[in-house]
């Protein structure tokens, strides 16, 4: 008798090799049916709740998985059997999204995956065979290209990796004849290509930078492109890649800024627009700015210019005003408005910096001593806001503009300085009192003592 | 002035018969030996219970048991009211000390035998007392809706979840629902300022009723070295002798209490966030956090039993062995100890201080 137990560990056996040989993207090419309902743990629950008609779905599905397998590809199974390189993608293709998909072999390659012989191999049989460098990316964009046909597997999957690519460098040089440019394989590898969300991929957020510093960071393999080789080392230690390690996946990297099939250098005008893109405020600030007309008739990128392009640190105070580590003295020179305006923009910071330092001191030490004071340090917080707008508002490189600002913030931690000072005296008018009470104690318990005394030699008396 | 004073009493005598209550207190006394000293515990406890409910009902004039208003209420006592953050401090602190007192008082006359025939409801009538202030302690504890408070309580009342059949009935009740919500706020409010002094002041007046009626047990070790002759039976009056030295252990405590509250302000950390996720290090106050440890030694599963079900129903356990100790130790009596029930209270208190020890670590 066919116990339940029994139709458990059939489903259970028989599911995980029916799916693997029912792929996702044999509905889309063949327009079969297949296991839709459910999956495997849907088939379990029906088959769990009524033992007898479960059976019969069972044997039916199991029939089925096995009348639709699919017929063998002989690619796979002669290039596994070869040694070396001949085996590599037969091996690798296993691990492909591609193959994920349900695609095999020969809708890339061509040929006859049917046909055991070599015969498979023939143009006859439409076999197309490996692409040079050059053929790649219009190999890869058959199907990359076609919107509805890559709609069948992703309804928001972009089709314009092609004509973006050709507007690259890198599409430019390789219809030069330049091969050692990148192109699609390059970056997103050839037989073992992995959708690019997911996080091993070569493109994937986090590892886009290595993977753009194979080449661009081989100052041998770089040779004849008169380009530097060390922007991803300097990208490495900019505030970027460090949001990135952390794990931001929306911080950026190269591509964010250069483009990922289209990349390109920003031109010097475009710069602000790259880092505009995120950093909107900012951008929207200078282009009012006087440094914007400025810059321009010079030939200077915006941003890049104080910022740096690949190794974007993260700025302090000090880099206005007329220090040894500001950026302004690097254009401005005593006795120019410049000159004069980053002097008083780097005065009303600090002067921010100094009252807020102090209110935030006295309040601590207050804390320490055990006084309530939550109410002056949320209020402190917003001088610290003021603080962080007024860093904003330095590019409109104006002081009115900033002082504005800092002076709104100095008067919260004069109020903040204010309470602590308050906040201190009302712990040592506590310990005062504390004093006085203690004091008082002591006496009334001497009191009390001597009146015991008094009592008990009387008693004894 | 003295001849007013006589006419008051003699006024009231004639209405409520308070000569009767002089004439008793004129000849109460009090045992006088080695260990008198312990006899002050109690009247300790009793003193910071009267501070507890003195100062609660002055914060009762600001406080509000609302999600929205409690912590921002208790913020406003440390900071903006008069002499608030004292009564605040005052309370948190004599809360604290009061049931260290009672634990001291509790161990004290279990060591010493004094619940012993006659005096089994007087010690019964204790330690309901002893779990009504804990009760007080977990209610207030939630009151200034603060994280480790708010993590606390939902820790505490989870546990409670847990007993078998029992558990979600009482789960519900103590939170008001599901969750730790404003509704929890709302009824440990209610508990902790009704219906636990309700409780506790119909206790504390048959506690004291039974120590004013059986006098104070003297020690078996005592009472037999009185009995061989090696010690003379002395005693001390009542009042006002031992009330006076009470009052000095009592203004000592009020000294403590100021110092503490001045030097220490109880902190209130921040407010409560419902849906901020546990923070790190959330723990009991101090007198739970032996059972807090033990469940965290216990493992997974103890015999067929869940470790926490296991730890809790052992402490169930434990708990109805020490109140029923008076009909369980038979053999003690007059000048008579017995070893096992001394034994138990040794492990018992070393068990408490060990575990909160490593809780502390």
């Amino acid at each position: 008798m066919i116990s339940v137990e029994m139709a458990r560990r059939a489903v259970s056996t028989s599911w995980p090799k029916a799916t693997a040989l029912r792929p996702r993207a044999w509905h889309v090419w063949r327009r079969t049916g297949g296991p839709t309902g459910g999956g495997p743990q849907g088939l379990h629950r029906r088959t769990m709740r009524k033992p007898i008609p479960s059976l019969l779905v069972l044997v039916c599905a199991v029939a089925s998985a096995w009348a639709a397998v699919p017929p063998k590809d002989s690619c796979v199974d002669c290039h596994a059997a070869l040694e070396g390189k001949q085996s590599e993608p037969a091996k690798l293709f296993a691990g492909d999204v591609h193959h994920q998909a349900g695609l095999r072999c020969a809708d890339c390659h061509g040929g006859d995956p049917n046909d055991a012989s070599m015969r498979a191999m023939s143009p006859a049989k439409g076999f197309r065979g490996a692409p040079k460098k050059t053929q790649v990316p219009e190999f890869c964009a058959r199907c990359h290209s076609n919107i509805a046909y890559m709609h069948n597997f992703n309804p928001k999957m972009r089709a314009d990796q092609l004509s973006q690519y050709l507007t690259s460098v890198h599409g430019k040089r390789l219809k030069q004849g330049d091969t050692k440019v990148a192109a699609c394989v390059d970056c997103h590898g050839v037989h073992d290509i992995l959708a690019a969300s997911d996080t091993r991929a070569p493109v994937f957020s986090t590892n886009v930078a290595a993977t753009c510093a194979r080449c661009h960071a081989d100052s041998a393999y770089m040779k004849g492109y008169k380009i530097p080789t060390d922007q991803v080392a300097r990208y490495q230690k900019s505030v970027h890649a460090q949001m990135l390690t952390q794990g931001d996946t929306s911080a950026p990297t190269c591509t964010t800024c250069h483009g990922n099939h289209g990349a390109t250098p920003p031109g010097v005008s475009s710069v602000a627009n790259v880092c505009g893109t995120c950093h909107v405020f900012f951008a929207q600030l200078f282009d009012k700015s006087p440094h914007q007309a400025a810059f321009a008739k010079l030939g200077l990128p915006g941003c890049v210019e104080c910022h740096s392009n690949h190794e974007v640190v993260r700025p302090t105070d000090e880099w206005v005003g007329v220090g040894p580590k500001s950026v302004c003295v690097t254009c401005h020179a005593p006795g120019d408005e410049g000159y004069a305006n980053a002097q008083a923009i780097a005065g009303d910071l600090a002067k921010l910096n100094t009252f807020r330092a102090r209110a935030e001191e006295i309040l601590n030490t207050a804390e320490r001593s055990g006084m309530e004071i939550s109410s002056p340090k949320l209020e402190l917080a917003s001088a610290n806001e003021a603080l962080i707008k007024a860093r904003v508002n330095v590019h409109t490189f104006r002081d009115g503009e900033v002082r504005k600002l800092t002076n709104q913030g100095v008067e919260i931690a004069k109020k903040a300085y204010e309470a602590g000072v308050a906040a201190l005296r009302e712990r040592d008018y506590r310990r005062k009192g504390l004093g006085v009470a203690l004091i008082t104690i002591v006496l009334a318990i001497s009191g009390l003592y001597l009146k015991i005394r008094q009592i008990e030699s009387r008693g004894k008396a | 002035m003295a001849d007013l004073y006589r006419r008051i009493l003699s006024w009231l005598d004639e209405r409520f018969g308070t000569g009767a209550v002089e004439e008793f207190l004129r000849h109460k006394t009090v045992p006088l030996h080695r260990h008198t000293l312990w006899y002050y515990f109690g009247g300790m406890t009793l003193f910071l219970f009267v501070i507890q409910v003195l100062t609660g009902i002055l914060l009762l004039l600001y406080y509000r048991p609302t999600p929205n208003d409690a912590f921002e209420s208790v913020q406003y006592i440390m900071a903006q009211v008069r002499f608030g953050w004292l009564i605040r401090s005052v309370h948190s602190w004599s809360a604290n000390l009061m049931i260290f007192t009672a634990f001291v008082h509790m161990f004290s006359v279990y060591f010493f035998k004094a619940y012993r025939k006659p005096r089994e409801l007087t010690w019964i009538s204790g330690m309901l007392l002893f779990f009504i202030l804990l009760g007080f302690g977990f209610s207030g504890y939630l009151l200034p809706w603060n994280t480790l408070a708010f993590f606390a309580t939902k820790v505490g009342t989870e546990m409670a979840g847990s007993i078998p059949g029992l558990g979600k009935w009482l789960l519900i009740f103590l939170r008001g629902g599901e969750e730790v919500t404003g509704a929890t706020l709302t009824r440990f409010f209610g508990f902790h300022v009704a219906v636990l002094p309700g409780l506790a002041t119909l206790l504390l007046a048959m506690h004291l009723l039974l120590v004013q009626r059986l006098g104070m047990s003297v020690p078996p070790g005592v009472e037999r070295a009185i009995a061989e002759g090696r010690e003379p039976a002395r005693a001390m009056p009542f009042f006002p002798n031992f009330l006076l030295r009470d009052i000095i252990g009592w203004y000592a405590a009020l000294g403590a209490l100021g110092a503490l509250a001045a030097i220490f302000p109880w902190e209130l950390a921040t407010k409560a966030d419902p849906f901020a996720p546990a923070p790190a290090g959330i723990r009991p106050e101090w007198y739970f956090l032996f059972m807090f440890q033990t469940l965290k030694y216990l493992p997974a599963k103890v015999v067929f039993l869940e470790g926490e079900l296991a730890g809790l129903l052992a402490f169930g356990a434990a708990a109805t062995v020490w109140v029923a100790v008076p009909f369980l130790d038979r053999h003690v009596g007059f000048g008579r100890t017995t070893r096992f029930f001394t034994g138990l209270g040794v492990f018992a208190l070393g068990y408490i201080v060990a575990l909160s020890a490593l809780a502390l670590r």
